[in-house]
């Protein structure tokens, strides 16, 4: 191999790894149409074109652009006091490599990053360029999310807010104490700030938009934000109520939950080969989805009393052991946002028998091959007045019946873990 | 296979082409000939029964358009393609559902494509939802070689005829670039020539006799083999061993898809 190609290599490998921590991997949500004969489109839903060997989905190339930094933050692999190779990708080298794995059909697009080089501004315009040329010479019409960098000016943000399908700053961590215990280059401000700007510019850009058919388009996927969890103490209500703090105030698209993965270096954090908290990632996402698709207030599945998530059960059946006053709901009679909080019922099959009941009343084997999670449901609904609930009434009673029933996949790993705090 | 009566009793089969227009003019004969026992099958798979009647469908394009613009009319046009969608799954049977479903819109006044209690609106669904997420897959493990002069080939192998679904996003996405997508098991592909924008029916030279077209790693693009090469090493970066989990992998990426995915090699 010619040793421009290798170096190339060696670059690649240290600058994916190096990203790899970063889960945002969505590449949906844009509405960039080929109208140029260029390369490329980034319409509607996203593609997953691959899955790596830990099940999460590749859609973009995401890499740094560099590994070299100037902060220290405690959970990062790149933080400065790390002893690692360092490597940094030239702007023409990220541009070849987004364009040839693209039309390849490899990925949607790019996700780019870095570390902090010299300053904020020094290192998001470089970021910025490569966005620039990928749409204004190659005329590239794919995915682009570029990392906005806390500090970096407001014109620069501008600028990459019309070349960039989504822009995400992460918060980090889920308390500002916690921040500034391990990070202390950052801090809140700086997060929000940017996070505000970026708000208030896509939805002032989209009011244009819908006036004036020319008017320019920015971050038309919006922006996101990620939490890592399980590297600090905070309990999964300081966890969802920093997320829906988020959702309202900065109109994210997505907050990402990332279990801590331990890199070692700092007794203040897990340490090498404590477990990655799989699980408890798990529950927030089905929070989060809760919150989200199915009507629920974030304080109704976690709160004060219930400061954090059970684990053997997700937080939809959680809430309905809690609140089993609000059952059983007649699956002929019941409005959609009660049928939506049925523990087996999601939201295609809530939809299907909303729109199926106009036609007549459904009994339980239609019910069945709707497709609702039999095993679940049948302890929360009936279908006429004559029916009768199924099993015994108490919580606790339901859950072990549900449990028993249940493959779930988390089982071997339901012992009792040892709190690291 | 679908049947409305048990086999016993007398059936009529319509034997079809296969084409899209067959299996209309195959309803239209149906209704034609108001026959109240009819199965369809297609000519490949069908066997002479011992109390079938079997009458042999020509394909008329005029009498399967009538049928087809009667549908347009009854049904919003997300489900009419969707009726497109489950011929195109090959499945057996599935010549029943669709005459079952087109039977029961036209009985009724008005729309019924949202009952769901009837066993063939839900078929549709199912079936047309089956072949959607086999296209979605399709538009992601779609994975092109440069062979030399920009012409960018994919040899693919569905579990579904797809490639009537997947040629659209891709000629909406490689605009610019000569591709063909070629269909190994059913042995048919899609050249898109970039100089007119246009499609049309791709002929192989299988000058090795081999019917095999997996990338053979020749390839007359000098960079074609560092692009893959680079492409593998960014899938392995990118993965987090602490995180392993195959099953998930496996039921995301299942092992039938593996022979064309450059970093599956």
């Amino acid at each position: 191999m010619k040793t421009s190609e290798s170096r190339i290599h060696e670059k690649l490998g240290i600058l994916a790894d190096a990203a790899k921590y970063d889960v945002s991997c969505a590449s949906s949500g844009s509405k960039r149409r080929n109208d140029n004969k260029g390369l490329g489109d980034a319409s509607g839903m996203g593609i997953c074109h691959s899955y790596t060997e830990d099940g999460r989905c590749v859609s973009l190339l995401k890499i740094l652009l560099t590994n070299y930094c100037i902060f220290d933050c405690a959970y990062c692999v790149s933080r400065k006091s790390n002893d690692i190779k360092r490597a940094a990708f030239t702007i023409e080298e990220v541009v070849e490599l987004t364009i040839n794995f693209y039309r390849r059909n490899y990925i949607e697009g790019l996700f780019l990053s870095s570390g902090i080089f010299k300053n904020a501004d020094f290192t998001m315009e470089r970021l910025v360029t490569i966005a620039k040329k990928l749409r204004t010479e190659q005329k590239f019409n794919g995915y682009i999310h570029l990392k906005t960098i806390p500090g970096a000016s407001e014109e620069l943000m501008k600028e990459a807010g019309l070349y960039a399908d989504r822009l995400s700053v992460n918060i980090e961590l889920p308390t500002e104490s916690s921040l500034k215990t391990l990070a202390p280059d950052k801090n809140y401000e700086e997060i929000f700030t940017p996070m505000s700007y970026l708000s208030e510019a896509i939805s002032e850009y989209k009011a244009e938009k819908a006036l004036i058919r020319s008017a320019p388009v920015f971050a038309p996927a919006g922006q996101s934000t990620q939490m890592v969890i399980g590297a600090t103490p905070e309990s999964d209500k300081d966890i969802m109520f920093q997320a829906h703090t988020l959702y309202k105030q900065f109109n994210m698209k997505r907050v990402y939950y990332s279990g801590y993965i331990p890199i070692g270096g700092d007794e203040r954090l897990p340490g090498i080969g404590t477990p990655p908290p799989l699980i408890r990632e798990h529950r927030l996402y089905q929070t989060d989805w809760l919150m989200r698709f199915y009507g629920f207030g974030v304080n109704e599945i976690v709160s004060d009393e219930n400061p954090n998530l059970d684990v053997d059960v997700d937080p939809k059946l959680s809430w309905a052991l809690r609140n089993l006053h609000e059952f059983p709901v007649d699956i002929n009679t019941a409005d959609y946002a009660k049928i939506l909080r049925v523990p087996g019922i999601g939201v295609g099959s809530a939809q299907k028998i909303v729109a199926a009941r106009r036609f007549g009343k459904l009994d339980w084997y239609q019910l069945k091959k709707i497709g609702v999670a039999m095993n679940r449901v049948k302890h929360f609904v009936v279908c006429s007045k004559q029916d009768v609930l199924f099993g015994d009434a108490t919580p606790g009673a339901i859950r072990h019946h549900i449990l028993a029933m249940g493959k779930s996949k988390y089982t071997a790993s339901y012992s009792p873990q040892l709190s690291l705090f | 296979m679908r049947l409305s009566k048990p086999p016993s009793e007398h059936m009529t089969q319509f034997i079809y082409d296969g084409t899209y227009a067959g299996l209309f003019s195959a309803i239209f004969e149906v209704y034609e000939r108001r026959c109240e026992d009819a199965t369809i099958i297609r000519q490949q798979n069908f066997q002479a029964l011992v109390f079938s009647e079997n009458i042999e469908v020509y394909t008329d394009s005029a009498k399967a358009e009538r049928v087809l613009k009667g549908l347009r009319k009854k049904v919003s046009p997300e489900c009419f393609a969707n009726i497109y969608s489950c011929y195109l799954s090959e499945l057996k049977g599935i010549e029943n559902t669709i005459l079952q479903f087109v039977q029961y819109v036209f009985a009724n006044r008005k729309n019924v494509e949202d009952n769901y209690g009837n066993a063939s609106v839900l078929d549709i669904s199912q079936t047309a939802r089956k072949v959607g997420r086999e296209k979605h897959r399709f538009e992601a493990f779609v994975r092109f070689e440069n062979i030399g002069n920009r012409l960018f080939y994919a040899p693919i192998d569905p579990d579904y005829n797809v490639l009537p679904l997947i040629v659209p996003h891709f000629r909406r996405r490689y605009a610019d670039q000569d591709w063909i997508i070629y269909d190994t098991r059913r042995k048919y592909g899609v050249h898109y020539d970039q100089a007119t924008g246009q499609v049309h029916e791709a002929v192989i030279d299988v000058t090795t006799g081999s019917t095999d077209l997996a990338p053979t790693g020749i390839s007359f693009d000098p960079d074609e083999t560092l692009y893959q090469e680079l492409w593998k090493n960014y899938f392995r970066s990118t993965n987090i061993p602490m995180r392993r989990n195959m099953k998930l992998h496996l039921q995301h990426v299942p092992k039938r898809y593996w022979k064309y995915l450059v970093e599956k090699k």
